[in-house]
C-alpha cells in the first residue's frame, strides 16, 4: 500500500508510508565537497540542474541537520577521520553518495595518501561514476537514494547501487 | 646582473662556493651547507642585490651514495627582477641544514614541507612539524625508496 488519493482530497496511508514519502522528498544533503567534484555538486544545486525539483535544495553545513552525505572529492587518510566524524554526527537514518572516481575507488590517485575508496571506512549507498560526474548523473544518484528509501531499506542491510557515467552531452 | 652576483659572492664567500652553473640564463650556485644562512642574509640585505623574496625552497632526493639529498633555494630580487638558485648538498648521515626562517619568514612552511617529505632537519626552525602527513606517520614519502602505494598500516583509517 502506497499513497492513495480519494475523491474528497483525502489521503489514506500508513504512518510509515507517509514518513518514507516525506523523507524521500526532503533529503537534506551534507555537502562534503573536498575537491574538484564539489564544483559539479554546486552545479547540481544550482538553477540549471536544480535539485530543488527533488526537494534536496537545502544544503546543510551542519551534519546534525542533514541525512544525506555527498562525498565529492579525493579523500586522503588525514581527511578520512574528518569525514567519518561528520558521518557519525548525522542523525539516523542517513545515506551516503560516493560521488566520482576518487571517492569510489581512489580514482587516478593510486598513491600513498589517498584512501582507495571511502567504503573502507563509511558505508556507501550509491556510487556515481565519472571524473567528475555530470550533475545530471548525481541527480540520478539522488533518485537511486529516493528509490532505496521507498523500498524501505534499512541502514546495515543495504544494496549498493552503481550509477554509470552519463552519456548526455 | 649575473656577473655582479657572482662577483659579490666570490669576494665575500670564496670558500663557501662549491660549484656554479648556468642553464638558459639561470644561475645556480652550490654552496656549503654550514654557510647557507650567512649567504642568504647577505643576498637579502645587500643594498645592490636585494634578493628579498624567497620564491621556493624544496628538497630533492637523488638517491646516490654520497650527498643523497639537496635543498634548493629559489630567490628573486624584486629590485633587479633577477632570479637566483642556491643549492646545498645534504648527506644521509647528517640530515641537518641550518634554517633560513630568520632571513625570510616564508621559509617556515617550505622547510616544514621538506622535512615532512624528505626528513631533512632544519636547525633553528621555530616549529618543525610535519606539514601534510599526520603527526604519527613515521616515513618520508618523497624519498625514492618509499613505495608509491605507501607502507600498509602506516596510516590509520577510522573504524567502519
Ligand atoms: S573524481 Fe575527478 S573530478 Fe572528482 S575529485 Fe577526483 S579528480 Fe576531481
Amino acid at each position: 500500500m502506497g499513497l492513495e488519493f480519494t475523491k474528497d482530497s483525502f489521503l489514506i496511508t500508513r504512518v510509515d508510508e507517509i514518513i518514507k514519502w516525506a523523507r524521500k522528498n526532503s533529503l537534506w544533503p551534507m555537502p562534503m565537497g573536498i575537491s574538484c567534484c564539489a564544483i559539479e555538486m554546486m552545479a547540481f544545486a544550482g538553477p540549471r540542474f536544480d535539485v530543488s525539483r527533488f526537494g534536496s535544495e537545502a544544503f546543510r553545513f551542519s551534519p546534525r541537520q542533514s541525512d544525506l552525505m555527498i562525498v565529492a572529492g579525493t579523500v586522503t587518510y588525514k581527511m578520512a577521520h574528518v569525514v567519518r566524524k561528520i558521518y557519525d554526527q548525522m542523525p539516523d537514518p542517513k545515506w551516503v553518495i560516493a560521488m566520482g572516481a576518487c571517492t569510489s575507488s581512489g580514482g587516478m590517485y593510486r598513491s600513498y595518501p589517498v584512501v582507495q575508496g571511502i567504503d573502507l571506512f563509511v558505508p556507501v549507498d550509491v556510487y556515481v561514476a565519472g571524473c567528475p560526474p555530470r550533475p545530471d548523473n548525481l541527480l540520478k544518484g539522488l533518485m537511486e537514494i529516493q528509490k532505496k528509501i521507498e523500498r524501505g531499506e534499512k541502514p546495515g542491510q543495504r544494496e549498493k547501487v552503481y550509477v554509470a557515467e552519463s552519456t548526455m552531452v | 646582473m649575473k656577473e655582479n652576483v657572482l662577483e659579490k659572492l666570490t669576494t665575500h664567500f670564496k670558500d663557501s662556493i662549491l660549484a656554479t652553473s648556468e642553464y638558459r640564463g639561470e644561475l645556480t650556485i652550490v654552496v656549503k651547507k654550514q654557510d647557507i644562512v650567512r649567504i642568504c642574509q647577505f643576498l637579502c640585505s645587500n643594498e645592490e642585490l636585494r634578493f628579498d623574496s624567497l620564491r621556493d625552497l624544496c628538497g630533492v632526493d637523488y638517491y646516490r651514495p654520497e650527498d643523497r639529498f639537496e635543498v634548493v633555494y629559489n630567490l628573486y630580487s624584486l629590485k633587479n627582477k633577477f632570479r637566483l638558485r642556491l643549492k646545498v648538498r645534504v648527506d644521509e648521515a647528517d640530515l641537518h641544514v641550518p634554517s633560513v626562517t630568520g632571513v625570510w619568514s616564508t621559509a617556515n612552511w617550505h622547510e616544514r614541507e621538506a622535512y615532512d617529505m624528505y626528513g631533512i632537519i632544519f636547525d633553528g626552525h621555530p616549529d618543525l612539524r610535519r606539514m601534510y602527513m599526520p603527526e604519527e606517520f613515521e616515513y618520508y614519502p618523497l624519498r625514492k625508496d618509499f613505495p608509491l602505494m605507501g607502507i600498509p598500516g602506516s596510516l590509520s583509517l577510522p573504524k567502519k
